[in-house]
């Protein structure tokens, strides 16, 4: 199961990585939703993945899920989605300032 | 006694958050701001003495016991970084009024401002790996919200640049934090550091640590990663600019310094001679960078990077000499380069222009910012008796302790071109023809942006004439940050 899934977010990071080498602004948007989605699979698959048991650790119990990787991708999730929405506001305004959203041609100056 | 290490991050955020609900009365914004950045420093400044006396505070949120629960560790180097990026907050704030317009201050830059210093406090402070992150984004998130105030064209081009390669690195970091818990199972520092020496940092282990620095270099504009740095840099307000160059790449060193000085510090051949030759090659891109161009506020940006370089240096040397070197370089780098962002913001905005072609003889109508400049020049490239000074001659020396010839002459040959890259702009800029005073309306206000630099130098002269004072605490901090088992101990209290 760790296989598929360190797999899975491999393929995610690629995708995300070359939606990120794109020129066009919401590519790399996209892009970095991606990579951040194959990241916290990642967390996820780490803490090793079981079925059917809990996050609880009380006498007794034998077989528990770690916890501990559930709470960081939470937070992690958290933090890439307020990301995420800002970079797609700071996208729409600069492509709608600077009249293109080509990478390429939003390399500017020195003096400005 | 322990709550006393949450306070420098709590007080900005709570000050952070009344400002975000009174954003639009400008002016009682302005001095309540004031009022509470010199309340924070001075609180600040109470708990550095503190730590200095006792020894380091931790405290253990909701009375987790070590391991398990999220810990703050206000070690001496801790609370020496917090002090001076709060000295350097202090200069802004009072800075901010004369160089911002009505608008940026009234669109929550105070807000961003706090936001940014709780989490740079943050930082500095936590000892654990994944609050580390969080308090990464804490502040990048203030950064994001800094750079692009003003909403100008270029502005908004090079802030996306920025948000995407920290963003990237940050999910790298995620994706870091995840290898090494499935190594080593847990993400509180001490006990990663602990862990890590009982298996002596086996390949994996490496491996993650190159990843880690990865990451942190991306942040703190080492070599082959600091291009994205310079340009991002001089768009927004100077007051921006200078709280991002003298905060920001200073917590991406200061990572570097306390991971691969606590945890990842076994396979010293490897790693930190990497380090060595990053910092090489680190200072004479971003010496080339400095002296390619005649925009000012551009050659102060490409300053930031052979500093970074000479940082990354002592820490590759790896000796208690060199570390100290560091510490000392990486307080003094933080004021200078704080002062001297302000100080091109100031000769911009009374010149009219940042390009220093069409600059001169501005000493005959600003002679107290002109000296200003001359000064911050000779800090900048370590001449005596100033502060930059005696960081490089530690670090200096302890290269040639260990006979890394090859870096201190490049160290020596950047110091050189930076002090001509810095001076360059004074003797153009400031000596020359006498003219007509460029855009007489502004006089008084750029003449009232002496001030806070001011201020900032006083500490750096400070700094470098006082070393005899300083120098013990820094000698101690780097003692004990050569001995990993003194964090490991306090932390886990075994």
């Amino acid at each position: 199961m760790e296989i598929i899934m360190a797999i899975l977010a491999g393929i995610l990071f690629t995708t995300g990585i070359y939606n990120l080498l794109q020129k066009q602004l919401l590519r790399i948007v996209i892009g970095t939703g991606l990579i951040s989605h194959g990241a916290h699979l990642f967390i996820l698959t780490m803490g090793e993945l079981k079925t059917g048991a809990p996050p609880i650790l009380s006498e007794g119990v034998e077989k528990y899920t770690d916890p501990l990787p559930q709470a960081l991708i939470l937070t992690s999730i958290v933090i890439s989605f307020g990301v995420t929405s800002l970079l797609l506001v700071l996208a729409y305004r600069t492509s709608k300032i600077n009249g293109t959203d080509n990478m390429e041609q939003m390399r500017g100056t020195d003096y400005e | 006694m322990s709550n006393l290490t949450a306070l420098p991050i709590i007080l900005p955020l709570i000050a952070g958050i009344i400002m975000a609900f009174i954003h639009k009365k400008t002016t009682i914004v302005r001095r309540l701001s004031q009022v509470f950045t010199v309340f924070n420093l001075l609180v600040v400044g109470g708990i550095f003495l503190y730590v200095l006396q006792n020894g380091a505070i931790i405290l253990e949120t909701g009375d987790w016991a070590a391991p398990y629960g999220i810990i703050l560790v206000g070690d001496l180097l801790s609370m020496t970084l917090v002090l001076t990026s709060n000295l350097v907050a202090t200069a802004c704030v009072f800075y901010a009024p004369k160089s911002l317009s009505k608008e940026q201050e009234a669109f929550y830059f105070y807000s961003f401002f706090f936001m940014l210093i709780a989490g740079v406090s943050g930082a500095f402070l936590t000892g654990d790996l994944f609050n580390l992150f969080v308090f990464f984004e804490v502040l990048l998130m203030a950064s994001y919200g800094l750079i692009v105030l003003g909403n100008g064209k270029a502005q908004l081009r090079e802030s996306i640049k920025y948000v995407l390669i920290n963003l990237f690195s940050s999910m790298l970091f995620v994706t870091t934090i995840a290898f090494l818990y499935s190594v080593v199972g847990t993400v509180n520092m001490a006990q990663v550091a602990e862990r890590v020496q009982e298996v002596e940092q086996q390949g994996i282990l490496t491996t993650i640590a190159i990843m880690f620095f990865f990451v942190f270099a991306t942040k703190a504009a080492v070599f082959p990663l600091y291009y994205w740095l310079p340009r991002p840099y001089i768009s927004p307000n100077p007051v921006v600019s200078a709280l991002f160059g003298a905060l920001l790449t200073k917590v991406g060193i200061y990572s570097i310094l306390r991971i691969f000085t606590l945890i990842f510090n076994q396979d010293v051949q490897l790693t930190h001679t990497l380090f060595i030759y990053l910092a090489a090659l680190t200072m004479i891109f971003g010496v080339v960078g400095a002296l390619s161009t005649n925009n000012i506020k551009l050659v102060v940006a490409y300053n930031i990077i052979p500093a970074v370089g000479f940082m990354l240096m002592g820490i590759g040397i790896f000796t208690e000499v060199s570390v100290s070197g560091t510490i000392y370089y990486l307080v003094h780098d933080m004021i200078i380069k704080g002062a001297l962002f302000l100080l091109v913001g100031a000769v911009a905005y009374v010149a009219g222009t940042s390009d220093l072609r069409k600059m001169s003889g501005l000493i005959h109508h600003y002679p107290v910012l002109g000296w200003l400049f001359f000064i911050a020049s000779l800090v900048l490239a370590g001449i005596p008796p100033f502060s930059g000074f005696i960081g490089k001659l530690l670090l200096l020396r302890g290269g040639l302790a260990e006979e890394e010839i090859l870096i201190v002459i490049v160290g020596l040959v950047t110091s050189l071109l930076i002090l001509f890259s810095m001076i360059r702009i004074f003797i153009r800029g400031f000596w020359g023809e006498k003219t007509e005073i460029p855009l007489p309306e502004r006089e008084h206000k750029g003449k009232m942006m002496a001030w806070p630099i001011g201020l900032l130098l006083t500490f750096s002269v400070l700094l470098g004439v006082g070393a005899e004072w300083f120098y013990p605490s820094i000698e101690s901090i780097s003692k004990y940050l050569m001995d990993p088992q003194l964090y490991i101990d306090s932390v886990l209290k075994e």
